[in-house]
């Protein structure tokens, strides 16, 4: 392990350490997914990439939105908008445990003065039809991280298995900053020409999408967008893998599951307009997961998926 | 004689895992290893969240040499045959011997299978129990196909002999056994070489690894209740806790924080189970007052500052923790102080009890109107156990119980006494859930039992109505716990009620709901009756259950009824399905209490079955009459009497009921049975009249010598045709008299 290293003092410090102490240990430094994910394991880097035979070794920081989340700015410890960071390496190799306690160095934290535990907790994912086993990461009681052995995804079983590693940036940086409202965080050193914190970034937006989740968003139109993403998604799939116009046989599972990633989180604001009964919630959920099902099926037929032309 | 070490080594077990899979790993082995003939002295498992060891003493060192003989074909049988027996013994024809058998000379084979050396059969033994282990759940990792609960990162397999210790080789997809082990996984990760299980587990102490989970547990538990002592504080005992808190350390080390004063006024039990559920804590409480003050949390590894960080730490996670519930705790206070339980029991209307059986609203609904009906019978007010029954789940639209489920009901009682609600109500929130299991205490105050029974009555008849009753070994909706909870309070509370017509009455919302759901058809016999009568359909089926409830109890059960036609609708069918489920677990019950299951068959089958309190009194009483001398020879002279009686019934072809004389009774005995059967009779009525089954039992008893004597002295089947009737008849009087009792023809033996 590594010389455990000075404290960080804001939290993009944090996240670098993260980039960079991931970098050295071989990931491709992905950047977050441009469209809108209830969690990093969305990221066509994890969903799509677990899947298939090659190998596979990516860390990224994924913003991410959960719009029942949202309290207006004004908890210390809860946005509808937030960040996670990532890592998945297929095949999960021998030390990854290691390899992870060694990110918890690299950003401050001494093994020798704290207390690190994994506790059991098996990860489910309902709408990308995804399951595994790992822990819950513990530092002196508080989770800091999720560790889970992929074992299925989209109903595909996981061959060869990849290990991933979640981090709930926030919690982790207010842990390590010893801070204890994360509005209060310093985002960039607090010691710059400007010192910004991490609610002079987000408290004002945080309000903003609050309003709009839970009071304005037009339900009907929301409504809408799900079922126009369903329908896309499925007629992107049902198009013949052989492109009439270039001749290449091309399967578009990523555009369909663009589609998949779009109705997901139409979902999750219209359950934070609280339209959806309890009894449509699993029919709405199982729908996502149907989608996410074929556009697994789909990149197994790419190349990236593993798929060998025969000969 | 050799010893075994075995010790697998992952990535961490999940706790609740440990103790089974350790015993799992012990019986695999052993039972693999005896059945190859290696048997052993002694063995014990051992576990730690990251090992599963298992030692094993007085191994012997090969299996013994197996003999068999086997019987081939005759000599000078045809080549083939002698060449399948040579295939099957695999031996070559020189090796046969010839023996002079009755038959003739025969082939025989005898087959010689030498020993094996232990080592060989460990490592078969040892990949085998690797490659199938009962994990409840298993897991892949990397390229891999093995499955282990997570990752399996080495094996050790050393046999030790005098002479010195010898890996054990073996490969289990690319993990090769060694004789390496390492310590914990901060304080001392190294790789440690062992050569038996004395040296290993001395090695691993020094390493920072307690391998005994006992010793784990031991050593926390009096850490922790000693450092609470010296505040003058003790620590509130949960084994469960401790048992898990064990299975996630090896080397436990016991801090013991305060709580930020601003939390100590919530519920103990909401700081309880916070701390216990969320950050596996256990709980400090001051004796005197009952207030939890601090807490313990058991870390894994010593440090510099003798856990200063960890502690600091783990009191900041617990005041965000316990900041929330305390949130949840006022937020839920302000809204009962402002509404009383108004707000939440409307929101029931949107919770989704099961989908066939409505909302919690509904359910609420019914329950309430059953315990009010239920309410004189148990001795409750009728208005009180209404209003304590319509509140009962209230509390589970709080935002305590959203947070913390186990809650429920507990809270109720608290936020009910905010609300300013008559204590009863409290109570009844409180425990209109138990009992639980069968030792869990049975509530005894009128309010609570009307509430408690109301709401199991209403979920078997719910459960019953729309057919999902438990099957085998499944109850997803611990549909028996309810019977049984049912059961009991009938019983622990000595009640009188008659539960085919409460039953009658629960289920009756329950038919009209799923027969209104699922558009059931009228038929037009019933819907011309009903424009006839001017009797609307609800009323009707009320009439019809009643009825129903009535006539199964007159009459000879459900195939009597089902017979008859009356009626289409498969309510009766069902209903006498749920009671007998009843009966089903009430002689488990009794069965556990010591009460054989056909005394509880010979009362079942009386009238007033359905009042389980009358039930259970008569089943004790027969069964302690029939431990008696009288008892066991009464039942003996029933039984011939009744014999005797049935055979010639079948043989004349009728029915000796009635008309025995006295007038023709030749012997003494004969007369001297008349005039006891005579007093009897109406004694023994009595008696049951009375409920008075002890009385009852002493009138039978009084039978006892007279049926002797009788049977003793005189030949019921007689030449003489008119005293042969007689006596039969004189017998159908000792069936009807001791009849009166319980039905003697169930008792077996």
């Amino acid at each position: 392990m590594t010389e455990t290293q000075s404290a960080p003092r804001s939290f993009q410090e944090i996240i670098l350490r993260l980039q960079t102490y991931w970098a050295s240990k071989g990931c491709a430094v992905l950047q977050p997914y441009d469209m809108e994910v209830g969690a990093g394991t969305f990221h066509p880097a994890t969903t799509l990439r677990a899947l298939g035979n090659r190998n596979w070794a990516a860390a990224y920081v994924q913003p991410s939105r959960r719009p029942t989340d949202g309290r207006y700015g004004d908890s210390p410890n809860r946005w509808q908008h937030y960040y996670q960071y990532q890592v998945i390496i297929k095949p999960s190799p021998p030390n990854l445990q290691e390899l992870y306690l060694g990110s918890l160095e690299a950003i401050g934290i001494d093994m020798a003065m704290h207390d690190i535990r994994f506790v059991e907790d098996d990860w489910e994912s309902p709408t990308l039809g995804a399951w595994g086993l790992g822990w819950e990461v513990w530092c002196d009681g508080m989770e800091v991280s999720q560790f889970t052995y992929f074992q299925q995804v989209g109903g595909h079983d996981c061959h060869p298995v990849s290990g991933e590693l979640t981090y709930g940036l926030e919690r982790l940086a207010m842990y390590v900053l010893g801070v204890d409202d994360g509005n209060e965080m310093p985002f960039n050193d607090p010691d710059a020409l400007i010192p910004l914190t991490y609610g002079d970034v987000f408290r004002d937006a945080e309000a903003q999408y609050a309003r709009w989740n839970f009071d304005v968003a037009d339900t009907d139109m929301l409504l809408q967008h799900f079922k126009d993403a369903e329908a896309e998604c499925a007629r992107i799939l049902s198009q013949p893998q052989d492109d009439p116009k270039t001749g290449r046989r091309i399967v578009m599972a990523q555009p369909a599951y663009d589609q998949c990633i779009k109705a997901s989180h139409l979902f999750n604001l219209l359950d934070a307009r609280g339209v959806i009964s309890v009894t449509e919630r699993q029919a709405y959920i199982g729908r996502v997961r149907a989608l996410a099902k074929q556009c697994a099926d789909a990149f197994v037929q790419t190349e990236a998926g593993g798929y060998v032309a025969s000969a | 004689m050799p010893d075994l070490l075995i010790e697998l080594f992952s990535e961490e077990i999940p706790a609740r895992m440990q103790a089974r899979a350790a015993e799992d790993l012990k019986k695999r082995i052993t039972d693999g290893l005896v059945e190859a003939g290696l048997t052993y002295a002694g063995a014990h498992a051992l576990s730690t969240p990251r090992r599963l060891t298992l030692a094993l003493e007085g191994l012997l060192e090969h299996s013994p040499t197996v003999r068999e003989e086997r019987k081939g074909p005759k000599v000078g049988a045809p080549d083939k045959a002698i060449e399948g027996f040579l295939r099957g013994a695999g031996l070559s024809r020189d090796q046969l011997e010839e023996r002079e058998t009755p038959k003739g000379a025969v082939y025989f084979a005898v087959i010689e299978k030498a020993g094996r050396p232990a080592a060989d059969i460990i490592a078969e033994v040892l990949e085998d129990t690797i490659r199938n282990f009962p994990w409840p759940k298993s897991m892949r990792w990397g390229k891999g196909s093995l499955r282990w609960v997570r990752p399996l990162q080495s094996i050790s397999c050393v046999l030790s002999k005098e002479d010195g210790a010898e890996v054990v080789p073996l490969e289990v997809d690319g993990i090769v056994s060694g004789a390496v082990t390492y310590g914990h996984r901060f304080m001392a990760p190294e790789a440690i070489t062992v050569t038996g299980f004395e040296d290993y587990a001395t090695k691993l102490k020094r390493a920072f690894v307690l391998l005994d989970p006992a010793e784990r547990q031991a050593a926390i538990w009096q850490d922790a209740t000693n450092q609470a002592f010296a505040l003058g504080l003790e620590v509130v005992e949960d084994k469960g806790l401790l048992a898990e808190v064990a299975g996630l350390v090896e080397w436990p080390v016991v801090l013991l924080g305060a709580i930020d004063e601003q939390f100590l006024e919530l519920p103990p039990e909401v700081l309880q189970t916070s701390m216990k559920e969320h950050q596996k804590f256990f709980s400090v409480r001051n004796a005197k007052t009952g207030r939890i003050e601090r807490f313990v949390t058991v870390a894994n590894r010593e440090t510099a500052d003798n856990g200063a960080t960890i502690l600091a730490g783990n009191q900041k996670v617990l005041s965000a923790r316990l900041a929330d519930a305390k949130f949840f705790w006022e937020n839920d206070l302000r809204t009962v102080k402002a509404s009383g339980f108004e707000p939440w029991v409307e929101k029931l209307e949107q919770v989704t009890f099961h989908a066939d059986l409505g909302s919690v609203g509904e359910q609420v609904n019914r329950i309430a109107a059953l315990a009010q009906s239920l309410a004189p019978t148990v001795g409750a007010d009728p208005a009180m156990a209404l209003m304590a029954a319509q509140a009962c789940k209230g509390d589970l639209c709080s935002e305590m119980v959203y947070e913390f489920p186990e809650l429920q009901g507990l809270m109720g009682r608290y936020y009910a006494e905010a609300a300013e609600l008559p204590a009863e109500v409290g109570l009844a929130s409180e425990e209109h859930y138990s009992p639980l299991g069968p030792s869990d205490d049975v509530p005894s105050k009128p309010v609570s039992v009307a509430v408690a029974l109301a709401e199991k009555l209403d979920k078997l008849t719910g459960f019953w109505a729309i057919d999902q009753k438990p099957t085998g070994s499944k109850d997803p909706y611990a549909l028996r716990r309810a019977a049984l909870g049912v059961i009991r309070l009938v019983l622990e509370n000595d009640l009188r009620l008659g539960l085919r017509t409460v039953v009658t009455k629960g289920y009756f919302p329950h038919a009209l709901h799923r027969d209104s759901a699922t558009g059931k058809v009228m038929l037009d016999k019933r819907k011309s009756y009903i424009e006839a009568s001017g009797i609307d359909e609800d009323a009707l089926r009320v009439m019809e259950l009643q009825r129903v409830a009535d006539e199964l109890s007159n009459s000879g059960g459900i195939d009597a009824f089902k017979e008859s036609g009356v009626y289409d609708f498969p309510d009766v069918v069902i209903l006498a399905d749920l009671l007998s489920f009843f009966h089903d677990r009430l002689k488990v019950f009794l069965r556990d209490q010591g009460i054989r299951h056909d005394v509880i068959d010979a009362c079942i089958a009386m009238d007033g079955n359905d009042d389980l309190t009358l039930l259970v009194k008569r089943a004790r009483a027969l069964e302690a009459f029939l431990k008696t001398d009288d008892g066991e020879n009464l039942l003996q002279g029933f039984k011939r009497a009744n014999n005797i009686l049935s055979q010639a019934e079948e043989k004349d072809g009728v029915e000796y009921s009635f008309g025995a004389d006295k007038k023709f009774a030749e012997d003494a005995t004969e007369q001297a049975l008349f005039d006891v059967l005579a007093t009897s009779e109406g004694a023994i009525s009595s008696a049951i009249e009375a409920e008075d089954f002890a009385a009852a039992m002493g009138s039978m008893a009084a039978l006892r010598a007279p049926v002797d004597a009788f049977f003793e002295a005189v030949q019921v089947n007689s030449d003489n045709e008119v005293v042969r009737r007689n006596r039969l008849n004189l017998l159908s009087q000792i069936r009807k008299v001791v009849g009166q009792v319980a039905d003697l023809t169930r008792i077996e033996g």
